[in-house]
């Protein structure tokens, strides 16, 4: 029974987050309260889901891709190219109230971002590209074009409309947890409810495989490119938004490597073929709560880095089988030579 | 007769040549061979970086802590000396050994914990660049004589031109790869583990050794960049080589290394290296262009070559069957 627990895959995230949580509660005992202000809840907690949104949602997308054995760099830039697409409609606009003005930005925003999804798809399908060659194209075009739109200023915008994406609020709880548990249930009911998460499982496994059993997994692999391309091209509205300002230059910088993380700390490999959903946002909320309580705990900013590397390798290293292997060796040598001499013997 | 397998990087110089040659017809000025040489002055940190970056990739891994490792090494060897008064002799190799030792620690974890190199080396990165701001978060202006003397040495070649000590480290280390990469024991054993780390273990290869010392050969060119970085900017800043790991990586694709492990070579590094420059330098000519347009072009160029390889072995696949 016992086993069992220590081996389901959500066992050591939720253990790290659980930990963090109870640090955190132990540093500050009012972590936990939710004040309700003006008909919104307000509390650390609410942050931690508030800020963490784009990052647990470009993470969806990014851990569909990894399933399929792939890997998407390029979601920062599209993060970036996304807001600024967003921000330049709307600054662009003449009548600022216009629910339309908003509308059609977003729209645009989210067209390009399948197009770029669409793009990276196409390369790693049609033209065989390594997926991680084929996206670092557009991560370091991309960030070029989102500086080509907004010609390398900061866009700043005020629209009320626009900024509710980000910044609004829907029964009490920011809007934009709404719309990640919108992508999550998505996602899920996609991949759980039908077949297609046994198509990505199985096209992560082997491509070729796959094909010869009769699956399109070019399509399959299209697919799941341009799901994170939209994963990431709304990331980018909702951090566009919640700043009310686009910049070309720094919007959604290193999500890329925060996502991947938060995809492998959630007990995704990296080589494909399995994915866990759930997994990837207790990831990708554990980087957020890392961040929060490094922050509250008065850490420098400067040392933020360092923590986090540290809190990334531990991580990982608790998560691979042949750490915890050695150290279960190390731990039996050292206090029962006798009791292991035993059951070999037995 | 021409080798099929030195074909990428020909194309590789070809194109090199090529924009040279479109740069000294569109610009008065750009054809010199001082501006040749400015391409090696003004990269020689990106070669050192690449050539340990070829290493790795060679052989399947990827070392994202590149551009933090340099920045750590302006950052240490400027607090030591500015601020605590060491010799230079120490501080230079200390900050080698530094490099080294983060290499093989990296290297260690991703052989024995079995840990994707990515997700190592980005914790390497976060930690490097995170210790530089510990050191310190501002500046470090370097006044130190032995370094300000290495800075503005100008070795003196034919034709009016000159080049700094940067490039000769730089050539010296790319030199010293090329041999180590093809007439060592070492660097044949980096391309079979880069070809199949499975057959390099049947086959008996010291896999283990041979992985670990490839990161901690990245580590020490890291450094070693590091150090030429600090005499080409004469500062330490937490800031140094933002981003360096993918004009790194994308030097070494453009200079046709596979990056699934296997392929490549450190002489195509050095090119894809210089092509970067090349675009810089032209952009920098054309005066009015921004430099996202640098970006985008080295975007369209990875484009280009990617698309391109993918044809030629595409060919060579069929040619064999």
């Amino acid at each position: 029974m016992g086993g069992k627990l220590v081996r389901h895959h959500l066992f050591w995230p939720l253990c790290v987050l659980g930990a963090l949580l109870l640090f955190n509660l132990l540093y500050s005992p009012d972590f936990f309260s939710l004040v309700l202000r003006d008909g919104n809840l307000y509390g650390s907690l609410i942050d931690i889901l508030n800020f963490g949104a784009p990052l647990i949602l470009v993470s969806i997308g990014m851990t569909l891709v990894i399933a399929t054995g792939g890997i998407d760099l390029s979601v920062g830039s599209i993060v970036a190219i996304s807001g600024a697409i967003a921000c330049l409609s709307i600054s662009k606009g003449t009548d600022q109230s216009s629910i339309m003005l908003v509308l059609t930005a977003v729209g645009a925003s989210v067209l390009l971002s399948l197009v770029l999804g669409l793009w990276n798809g196409a390369l790693v399908t049609v033209t065989r590209i390594q997926p991680i060659i084929a996206t670092l194209i557009l991560m370091v075009a991309g960030r070029g074009i989102a500086q080509l739109i907004t010609s390398g200023q900061i866009i700043t915008v005020s629209n009320p409309n626009y900024e509710y994406i980000g910044a609004g609020s829907l029964a009490a709880l920011p809007f934009s947890i709404f719309i990640v548990a919108g992508m999550l249930v998505l996602a899920s009911l996609l991949t759980r409810r039908t077949a297609l998460g046994l198509f990505i499982e199985s096209v992560g496994s082997n491509a070729n495989a796959s094909r010869l059993a009769g699956l399109r997994s070019r399509t399959v692999i299209l697919a799941v490119y341009v799901f994170c391309g939209l994963c990431a091209g709304i990331a980018g509205l909702i951090l566009s938004a919640n700043v009310s300002s686009a910049d070309g230059n720094n919007a959604g910088l290193w999500y890329e490597l925060d996502a991947i993380l938060a995809v492998v700390i959630g007990g995704t490999s990296l080589n494909g073929g399995r994915f866990y959903l759930i997994g990837t946002v207790v990831g990708a909320l554990i980087i957020q709560t890392l961040t929060t309580t490094i922050y509250m705990i008065g850490v420098p900013p400067e040392i933020t880095l360092v923590v986090k590397a540290f809190v990334v390798l531990a991580v990982c290293l608790i998560q691979s089988e042949a750490f915890r292997k050695t150290l279960k060796l190390r731990w039996k040598k050292r206090h029962y030579p006798a009791e292991q001499e035993v059951t070999r013997h037995a | 007769m021409l080798n099929r397998k030195y074909v990428p990087i020909l194309v590789t110089f070809g194109l090199l040549a090529v924009m040279f040659a479109a740069g000294s017809f569109r610009y008065t000025g750009f054809f010199s061979a001082q501006v040749l040489f400015n391409l090696l002055i003004d990269n020689a940190f990106l070669i050192i970086t690449a050539v340990g970056m070829t290493f790795v990739i060679v052989a399947g891994g990827i070392d994202l802590s590149v551009g933090s490792v340099i920045a750590l090494t302006t950052m240490v060897s400027a607090s030591l000396v500015e601020q605590h008064g060491w010799s230079p002799a120490v501080v230079i190799p200390l900050v080698l050994v530094m490099g080294a030792t983060f290499g093989t620690i990296m290297g260690a974890i991703i052989h024995y914990f079995k840990i994707q190199p990515f997700i190592v080396t980005l914790a390497g990165m976060f930690l490097a660049r995170g210790l530089c701001y510990i050191i310190s978060i501002d500046t470090i202006t370097i006044t130190n004589g032995f370094f300000t003397k290495v800075a503005q040495t100008k070795i003196a070649l034919p034709g009016d031109s000159f080049i700094s000590i940067n490039v000769v480290i730089a050539l010296a280390v790319v030199a010293g790869a090329i041999y180590l990469a093809h007439y060592t024991r070492f660097g044949r054993n980096a391309y079979a583990i880069g070809g199949s780390e499975q057959s390099a273990l049947l086959m008996g290869l010291p896999v283990a050794r041979t992985k670990i010392l490839i990161y901690a050969f990245s580590g020490f060119c890291s450094a070693l960049a590091g150090v030429v970085f600090t005499f080409y900017m004469l500062s330490g800043y937490g800031l140094h080589a933002m981003g360096l790991e993918l004009d790194t990586i994308a030097a070494v694709v453009i200079g046709g290394t596979l990056l699934t492990g296997g392929v490549g070579y450190v002489a195509g590094t050095f090119i894809g290296v210089l092509i970067q420059g090349v675009i810089q330098t032209i952009i920098s000519f054309e005066g009015t262009l921004s430099s996202w347009w640098t970006k985008i072009v080295i975007g369209l160029l990875l484009f280009v070559f990617i698309l391109f390889q993918r044809l030629l072995s595409e060919r060579r696949v069929s040619l064999k069957t």
